[in-house]
């Protein structure tokens, strides 16, 4: 058996001690330590993005980082990416064009898309797609999805 | 069933040289971890059978970009995105920039990287094909010293490589010899994204006067290792590019790689469209 760490976490601007296993996943220790159950549990294997967090500027599948890694990282989760009761653009534009439907991705798909809109303020139809490419919606609500996403890029601009 | 995390290590050292003496005094206790995307889903899997791993994600000796005159030298944790931003690569290695493109998505890119990649040893995996056609060199490290070698002598055999429990793989190299070269790069999968390949390709070659002066072809997922297919190169080089020539190419790759069925794809197509992807390479640079 393994012994515990202390690690540090700022998660959503708030620092927080905890003594982890080094391998636990980073999406365990949101969830269950933090209790930030915003982030969701896909597949565990990287390949459907319902884990996406930011860390440290950019966008990961947190059940593939173990939190030994994520040691003194800043972390954005769907919990941090309102200002206040004041929605993110691509929040308000999901819920605007019924951007959910399940609502088991729409976490992670929200990350992807506020990274790529702070990476690239202005992007063309084929950077949203490929922004949003590691993100499954098994309700298949994609041009719903997509769709969110140019709005949110044309609210920005008004 | 997922893995019993408690039953697994993961330390951190304060520098490579700290890593190199830990893997040095206990060699094939620890075993290196670096982005993750592969070892975590076999860990969810419950099927990651090592329990001790050194983290050297945070080792900035292993990390960066450095450009002179004769080569291009990749940290190996750059990650697929660092690849995909460079401007020389995308000018000069083209073909390593798309593979970088087209393996998972954003978020995989951003922690997958080069060194994982080649020592995860996959024959499926996208980069390999790229660094083996640009006659990728790399640097192995131990607390003794430090060895380059030719990458095509790396891998000998499935999930087999030319490297030391005490040693990690710290850099790669690529010569800026691609001016006068053709780039042909496809991968073949399931989807056009999001996919391991059924079959991979990567050639460079140089065209004088309607003829192959010079040309190397590697191919992913068709042998226990990604091969460079050195018989085809050779039974290609000084041939004019005409259909005799396609047909040669055809027949002899077919005879040089050994595919397999498996779970994603079968024997006869990937051997089928091995051969059709290196006739549309020598088709492209007839063009």
């Amino acid at each position: 058996m393994v012994t515990k760490t202390e690690i540090e976490l700022k998660v959503n601007g708030e620092s927080h001690k905890l003594d982890v296993f080094p391998m636990a996943r980073l999406l365990d220790v949101l969830r269950e330590e933090l209790r930030l159950t915003g982030t969701k549990e896909g597949c565990g294997e990287g390949e459907c993005g319902a884990c996406t967090v930011i860390l440290d500027g950019q966008i990961v599948n947190s059940c593939l980082v173990p939190v030994a890694q994520a040691n003194g990282a800043k972390i954005t989760t769907i919990e941090g990416v309102a200002n206040g009761d004041e929605l993110h653009s691509v929040q308000q534009a999901f819920i605007d064009h019924g951007g959910a439907q399940c609502g088991i991705c729409t976490p992670g798909m929200i990350l992807a898309a506020v990274d790529l809109l702070e990476r690239n303020p202005s992007p063309t139809e084929a950077d949203i797609r490929n922004g949003l490419a590691g993100n499954l919606c098994r309700c298949t609500g994609y041009m719903k999805i997509f769709e969110s996403v140019v709005r949110a890029c044309q609210n920005s601009h008004k | 069933m997922r893995a019993y995390v408690p039953q697994y290590q993961l330390v951190t050292p304060a520098s490579l040289n700290d890593a190199l003496t830990l893997i040095g005094n206990e060699p094939g206790v620890w075993k290196p971890f670096a982005g993750g995307t592969d070892l975590m889903v076999l860990l969810e899997a419950g099927k990651l059978p090592h329990h001790n791993y050194l983290n050297i994600w945070p080792l900035r000796e292993l990390r960066g970009i450095e450009i002179t005159d004769d080569h291009v030298t990749l940290g190996a944790l750059t990650t697929y995105t660092e690849v995909q931003a460079n401007d020389i690569l995308r000018r000069e290695f083209p073909m390593l920039c798309q593979a970088a493109s087209e393996t998972g998505g954003l978020a995989i890119q951003n922690r997958g990287t080069l060194g994982g990649n080649i020592v995860n040893a996959s024959p499926a995996a996208d980069s390999p094909p790229a660094l083996l056609a640009y006659n990728a060199e790399i640097e192995l490290v131990s607390s003794n010293g430090s060895r380059w070698l030719a990458y095509d002598s790396f891998h000998t055999g499935y999930k087999q490589m030319n490297i030391r429990a005490d040693e990690l793989l710290l850099r790669l190299r690529l010569p800026r010899q691609t001016a006068e070269l053709k780039h042909y790069y496809r991968k073949v999968g399931t989807r056009k994204a999001q996919a391991i390949s059924k079959v991979c390709l990567a050639a460079v070659a140089r065209v004088a006067d309607g003829r192959i002066a010079e040309t190397r072809i590697a191919v992913g997922s068709v042998a226990p290792v990604v091969l460079r297919c050195k018989q085809t190169e050779n039974a290609l080089r000084g041939n004019e590019l005409n259909d005799d020539t396609m047909t040669l190419a055809r027949a002899t790759l077919t005879s040089e790689i050994a595919p397999i069925d498996d779970v994603r794809s079968t024997a006869d197509y990937r051997l089928r469209v091995a051969a059709n992807l290196l006739v549309d390479f020598l088709k492209t640079a007839r063009s």
